[in-house]
């Protein structure tokens, strides 16, 4: 029987090829980190971006420093297209192997179906600048890391900011923003909480819908134009931002007046739509270029030595580069932050997302890392898993980012009950009892007294 | 006039310019189904193929008459490789097999077209300055008449062709009866060859046209969307029904997302045109032009 | 089995009713013992989920003749109805739940059927777009459907059947194995009796049909309602067994394309197909994915080995329907009288 016996061998092949995502064994002292990256498909441009900074910032460390005092940093990736169920199955395929410090997905779709897996395999998932809001409550969500910015506090940072444009948030009084957002969960995310600022300050707001992809807004800049808003806020996805400077260009509102959120604010974002994007302006977690140290090490050290990461050194720099960066500073001091309680060698899951419940950079250590000005900081503690991140806007100038405004701190305390009251509801659906935080944390204390006391 | 009215004219004309934009996906998709009966869904995969080529031969410095040259050459290629690595073979089989075949080729093309230029994206500037010229109250973008005009000429072209030259005129005899085209001693290869490029050509105006306001980057290929309800409900065999129904399409399409919009929610968009097409078939089975014969998968 | 009404003449078992029996003391005795999880969840989950889909599918478009390109909205639907009804009925067991979704994406068929009784051929399959987009419109917008939550991103809830959990790789794997398992039944029942012989002489020749008193219209709607039952269901898997999120996304033009290809690969018309096209379209990229990673090593560049994947998946497509325009069941059938005849 030759066909059913090759079609056997070929199955058995199969299977040991699937297999052989088996752990190398034996190897101590190593980081790894599973990338459910994106390469191809729609949003290719980010993810080439995003990986490729991480990638090239964990090959800083590891060329630099001999990676994390010793403990050397690997990653391998799995590409998912940005599509849930790869996510998924590069998910199922890489958590065997040893090691394993953090995922990061920069995927809302991916990041939700992994909390439950990733909660029961005891790792964190670290969701910079996205993800699920409620999350950012780690009494709820332990392993679940929302870092520097989630969709909530992104409003909150860009209200803050048309504030200041108004001349003081109580000139808000009387305005009319239009937010433009893409039809999508993601996109709806914010809808209550643009009423709910609205009803704060006294504007009015217009949310209207672009059907996915976006890649015809005639009618919604009209009904814009129709309305004459103060600002409108771009609350876009992949092509549907350079569309919409585009359209806005068509229908005569000006660039400047436009505001775009977190994933609006890329070059990918403006250079499609050419002129129209002269003047554009968007909100930012981490200033774009190359100017800070840690940028030009990468630039010297890791492409320097030819094992940069980007096809196109030109793209060095760019948001989504240094994103990716700042998401293997926020990573790698997670880790080494971890290490100085359990020690130096490969950590568990469990210990990583200590270290990450603990990553506190203030400005000076911040600087001390090559990144001042690249970031603001970050203080993530037991309750709060996105960690006070500060934003600050950029704007588009035709050839390049220039940052426009101070770091701007959104208004953390109007929005945490508001997201208590998510997270203790998905608590409660799922039969979870909340962490004690108070508890916690006193025990950690108590536990480095006594470790100060034996010494 | 009332500034009611000069808004829905506004919003009437905006939506007529954006058919002209899905007029011009759809023609493409005409030329291969008149004459071999494919619903080639690789359509969209040549938009993006051609943009892509272009703007990156234009990017590493070829100027813009020698990149349009060998990017005609290309598409040239594609077609005619489509034609005979694929549809030769396939020749005979019933239509559904035929389009998962062109769906196949879509991946083949997508996945070429991405190994060879990079995933990047890439702005198009053909020199058209998008700004808005005010016509008695009503704004109407410069860039949108000039993407009408194109598509004018291009169907001029095309009507030309068909009309006055030999292959032009065989294609018309094989779109009306194959068999009978094929009795006389037509050669079908030849002219399925001829039309796929120029279908391929097609996809090139409107990937040049498409990418200049989306961007060149992997969405190009997605305009095939808007391109369907216009196949509904202008035939999938007529090309004057292609343009009267994309204009149909953009116009309905914009006026209901406008003023129905709001009162069932925004984002209809999305499938109003469909709807709209569909209700119209329902109506009148034999759609916009009535030449349609009864076909079956 | 006895349970079910005999109206229809008991058809024989097809001849490969020993391999079937094999197939399924391999599927519930062997592979839940000697399974990985990865074996699990990654491969056998969705491949189980999406070949019901391509079942369903096959009732509509292999046996009835009708091109659909919604299928991916009606796993949508099944998928939400079986949140919904779990989430407001809390006490109602598992398999009822799934059942009713299945009956809600069966009206939602109806309902998309309805073009049917006058469009044909690509017109219809157009015309089911509208489904398509319509769906991922209503279920973004309408707030109820995903219970308010804010990011329209839901959790599914835990797989528990009569007390017991089925919510570890194997026990997802398991309700899913014997979800399908009875609907194949159940779908092999419908196309062996004389409704099921009717769809078919509709696909053949409508006029004819009509003329032997076939009542068009009705069996038309009905092959609709019971493909996007049974697609329902599969949808509820999909988001209950496989990834345990629900949400729109998931269910997009894409997905629809991928059952259709299932559908067309695997054999149009035959009950095999369903899971020969879902093994072909499921495993064989991951398949590809993992030799381009061993022959290129695990640093090599991911994205330009999916591009390449890509390029061969199309190709792979390609020839197989220049090869074998009838699909996979065609070409095994092929292969078994090769091997019979040279047995003999």
């Amino acid at each position: 029987m030759p066909l059913t016996t090759r079609l056997r061998a070929a199955l058995l092949a199969g299977t040991v090829m699937l297999a052989a995502a088996a752990p190398r064994a034996g190897w101590a002292d190593e980081q790894y980190f599973p990338l459910q990256s994106y390469r191809v498909g729609p949003y290719a441009a980010g993810g080439t971006g995003f990986f490729g900074g991480f990638i090239d910032y964990l090959n800083l460390i590891n060329a630099r420093d001999g990676g994390v005092n010793g403990v050397k940093l690997t990653w391998s990736e799995g590409e998912t297209q940005y599509e849930v169920e790869r996510g998924v199955e590069v998910y199922e395929r890489l958590k065997s192997r040893p090691g394993i410090a953090a995922w990061n997905p920069l995927s809302v779709g991916i990041a939700y179906a992994m909390i439950d897996r990733i909660t029961a395999d005891r790792v964190p998932l670290v969701t910079i600048n996205h993800g699920r809001t409620d999350s950012t409550d780690g009494r709820v969500f332990p392993y679940v890391f929302p870092l520097l910015l989630n969709p909530y506090s992104e409003t909150s940072g860009i209200i803050q900011y048309l504030g200041t444009r108004a001349g003081g948030l109580d000139k808000l009084k009387g305005k009319t923003i239009a937010v433009l957002y893409h039809g999508s969960p993601y996109g709806k995310e914010t809808i209550p909480i643009y009423a709910q600022l609205a009803e704060r300050y006294g504007f009015t707001v217009a949310q209207i819908e672009v059907p996915h992809p976006g890649n015809e807004q005639q009618s919604q800049w009209l009904t814009i134009r129709r309305l004459r808003p103060d600002f409108v806020v771009l609350r876009g996805w992949g092509v549907m931002n350079p569309v919409a400077l585009k359209t806005a260009q068509k229908t005569g509102f000006p660039a400047d007046r436009i505001v775009g959120n977190v994933w609006s604010n890329s070059e990918e974002d403006v250079i499609p739509a050419g002129d129209a994007a002269k003047g554009y302006v968007a909100i930012t977690t981490q200033a774009s270029g190359t100017a800070y140290p840690v940028i030009q090490e990468v630039v010297g050290k890791v492409y320097g030595a030819g094992n940069g990461n980007l096809a196109d050194r030109k793209r060095i720099g760019s948001v989504y580069h240094n994103l990716g960066v700042l998401n293997g500073i926020l990573n790698v001091e997670a880790v080494r932050i971890a290490q100085g309680k359990f020690g130096a060698r490969t950590l568990t899951g469990d210990e990583v997302r200590w270290g990450f419940e603990h990553l506190r950079l203030d400005e000076a250590r911040v600087a001390a890392l090559g990144a001042k000005g690249l970031f603001h900081s970050i203080n993530v503690t037991c309750a709060n898993h996105e960690g006070e991140g500060r934003v600050t806007f950029q704007q588009w100038d035709g050839a390049k980012w220039t940052v426009v405004s101070d770091w701007i701190a959104p208004d953390w305390a109007s929005l945490r009950p508001i997201i208590e009251a998510s997270a203790t509801a998905y608590a409660k659906e799922h039969g979870l009892t909340p962490r004690d935080c108070a508890a916690e944390e006193a025990a950690d204390a108590a536990g480095k007294q006594a470790a100060a006391a034996a010494r | 006039m009332s500034p009611d009215l000069a808004f829905l004219i506004e919003v009437v004309v905006g939506g007529l310019l954006s058919g002209v934009m899905y007029a011009l996906v759809a023609i493409g998709f005409v030329l291969i189904y008149k004459t071999s009966g494919v619903l080639n869904f690789a359509q969209g995969a040549m938009v993006l193929f051609a943009a892509l080529t272009f703007v990156s031969l234009t990017e590493r410095g070829l100027p813009f008459p020698a990149a349009l040259a060998a990017t005609l050459a290309a598409m040239g290629v594609v077609g005619l490789a489509v034609e005979r690595t694929v549809l030769r073979p396939l020749v005979n089989q019933p239509p559904i097999t035929l389009f998962m075949a062109t769906l196949g080729v879509a991946y083949v093309i997508e996945g070429a077209a991405q190994l060879a230029w990079g995933t990047q994206v890439h702005g198009l500037d053909l020199g058209i300055d998008d700004t808005p010229i005010d016509l008695g109250g009503v704004l109407v973008s410069r860039f949108d008449l000039f993407a009408a005009a194109t598509a004018g000429l291009m169907v001029a072209l095309l009507s030309a062709f068909f009309r006055y030259t030999r292959t032009g005129l065989a294609f018309r005899a094989v779109a009306d009866d194959p068999l009978a085209a094929l009795n006389t001693g037509l050669r079908l290869p030849r002219i399925w060859s001829a039309v796929w490029i120029a279908a391929g050509i097609v996809a090139l105006v409107a990937g040049l046209l498409w990418g200049a306001r989306l961007g060149v980057q992997f969405s190009l290929s997605l305009v095939v969307l808007k391109a369907l309800p216009v196949l509904v409900l202008g035939g999938f065999d007529s090309i004057a029904g292609a343009i009267v129904a994309g204009l149909i399409v953009g116009a309905v399409e914009k006026v209901s997302e406008v003023y129905l919009g709001p009162v069932i929610g925004g984002g209809i968009e999305g499938w109003i045109a469909y709807v709209a097409a569909l209700g119209f078939l329902l109506v009148r089975p034999s759609g916009l032009f009535g030449l349609r014969a009864v076909e079956r998968v | 089995m006895d349970a079910l009404p005999r109206a229809a003449p008991r058809p024989h078992l097809p001849a490969g009713a020993l391999g079937l029996g094999a197939l399924l003391v391999l599927a519930y005795g062997i592979v839940p013992l000697t399974g990985t999880s990865y074996l699990f969840e990654a491969l056998l989950t969705p491949f189980l989920a999406l070949a019901l889909a391509g079942l369903g599918l096959n009732l509509l478009t292999g046996y009835a003749g009708l091109l659909s390109l919604g299928s991916a909205a009606f796993m949508a639907v099944g998928a939400y109805a079986a949140f919904n009804l779990s989430l407001r009925l809390p006490g109602l067991p598992l398999p009822a739940s799934l059942l009713l979704a299945g009956f809600v994406a069966a009206l939602a068929g109806l309902a998309a059927g309805l073009p049917a009784l006058r469009l044909r051929g690509f017109y219809l399959a157009v015309s089911t777009l509208a489904v398509q987009f319509f769906v991922a419109w209503a279920l973004n917008r309408i707030g109820w459907i995903s219970d308010d939550s804010p990011s329209g991103v839901i959790t599914a809830p835990r797989l528990v059947v009569a007390g017991l959990s089925f919510d570890d790789p194997r026990g997802r794997y398991l309700v899913s194995l014997t979800v399908v398992t009875l609907l194949t039944l159940v779908a092999w029942r419908l196309v062996s009796s004389p409704t099921g012989r009717n769809l078919v002489a509709i696909r053949d020749n409508e006029t004819a049909a009509r003329l032997v008193g076939v009542k068009v219209a009705r069996t038309k709607l009905l092959a609709f309602a019971a493909s996007s039952f049974v697609i329902g269901i599969a949808g509820a898997l999909w988001a209950f067994a496989y990834l345990r999120t629900v949400e729109p996304a998931g269910f997009n033009l894409d997905r629809s394309f991928q059952i259709l290809f299932i559908v067309i690969i695997g054999g149009l018309g035959t009950l095999r197909g369903a899971f020969l096209g879902a093994g072909f379209i499921v495993v064989l990229p991951l398949l590809l994915a993992r030799l381009g990673a061993a022959l290129l090593g695990d640093g090599f560049d991911s994205g330009t080995l999916e591009m390449v994947q890509r390029i061969v998946l199309g190709a792979l497509i390609v020839a197989l329907l220049i090869r074998e325009p009838a699909g996979l069941a065609a070409l095994l059938d092929r292969a078994g009288r090769r091997l019979g005849r040279r047995a003999a």
